[in-house]
């Protein structure tokens, strides 16, 4: 009943952060949202028995790709773009 | 409000009209999972996702890795790093003498995933991608000059896991008329050969994408590393 209630709450979680994260007016916080995304996703796959793709989802989709967007944004911000950091 | 009737919409149609296909399939679908267990002790390996990823379908993982030398290639040829080399002077007292002491238990962890990765979770893409967050952590402590003033070895970091995953598809066809179709005593030696020689590329791969651009031409005094540029 536990695991049933905690996958529920992830769930929605996913849900709710992978729709706010493209939906976010403000970059920096859709990029966190993403990241807390791509990790929630990691235990999502370890609740599947998926250990291996629960690591690689940890290191390559929240960890790595998370640096890349934020190094992104931050050269994003150093040229002017809307949505910048102040 | 009208994007919500929207979003509804876009999700509904499609789910009402899968739906009854849905319905219809049958309870045990056909798969391989099976025979793929059942040849688990010929395969080399006893982690059946390493089986599947070095050895039933080592051709995708090769072309991965080919994919991953071809996105360097790109990124390298757009643009020079911008990030900069920070002078003594400039760095931190504390995060330095920190980076000395993680990055050796790094290495350590990516050498553990790999080698756990025969018969538990693990293996190149997890090894590798430690040590891709290594150099981030490196290249944005401000020690990306590394990367200019090593760059042939950066660069046969970036190839050597393509060059040794061709190398044992070449011989593997030579030898049994198929791509990367081991010899069942030697399918373990083949597939650490590949593992740690993918491991090494993945892992400067994804550090060279972080350093964003190909690593930059260094002082004049230096003449022989900027060969080939432009």
């Amino acid at each position: 009943m536990i695991q049933f209630i905690f996958d529920c709450v992830l769930v929605l979680l996913l849900l709710s952060l992978a729709w706010r994260s493209v939906t976010d007016p403000d970059l920096l916080r859709s990029i966190v949202q993403f990241i807390i995304m791509g990790l929630l996703m990691a235990v999502a796959w370890a609740r599947l028995n998926a250990p291996d793709v629960a690591l690689a989802e940890a290191a390559v989709g929240s960890g790595l790709t998370g640096a890349l967007v934020l190094s992104a944004w931050a050269r994003g911000c150093r040229s002017g773009r809307k949505g910048g950091p102040k | 409000m009208r994007r919500i009737w929207l979003l509804l919409f876009t999700i509904g149609l499609p789910l009402f009209l899968i739906a009854p296909a849905l319905m219809k399939l049958p309870r045990s679908s056909p798969n391989l999972t099976a025979p793929s267990v059942e040849a688990l002790p010929q395969s080399g390996v006893s982690n059946p996702v390493t089986a599947v990823l070095l050895n039933y379908r080592g051709y995708d993982t090769l072309l991965e890795v080919g994919v991953l030398l071809l996105v360097v290639i790109a990124v390298w040829s757009l643009q020079e790093s911008r990030w900069r080399e920070l002078d003594a002077s400039e760095q931190r007292p504390l995060l330095m003498p920190f980076l000395r002491l993680i990055m050796p238990v790094l290495v350590l962890v990516s050498g553990y995933l790999l080698w756990i990765g025969s018969s538990r979770p693990g293996g190149a893409f997890q090894g590798g991608a430690m040590i891709g967050g290594a150099m981030v952590m490196l290249i944005s402590a401000g020690l990306s000059r590394r990367f200019s003033t090593s760059e042939r070895r950066v660069r046969a970091g970036l190839v050597v896991g393509l060059t040794v995953f061709m190398v044992a598809s070449v011989t593997t066809l030579l030898w049994s008329g198929h791509i990367l179709c081991y010899r069942q005593n030697s399918a373990s030696s083949w597939i650490l050969a590949i593992e740690v020689a993918a491991q090494i590329s993945i892992g400067v791969t994804l550090g060279a994408l972080f350093l964003g651009g190909r690593p930059r031409t260094l002082s004049p005094e230096r003449p022989k590393l900027e060969v080939n540029r432009d």
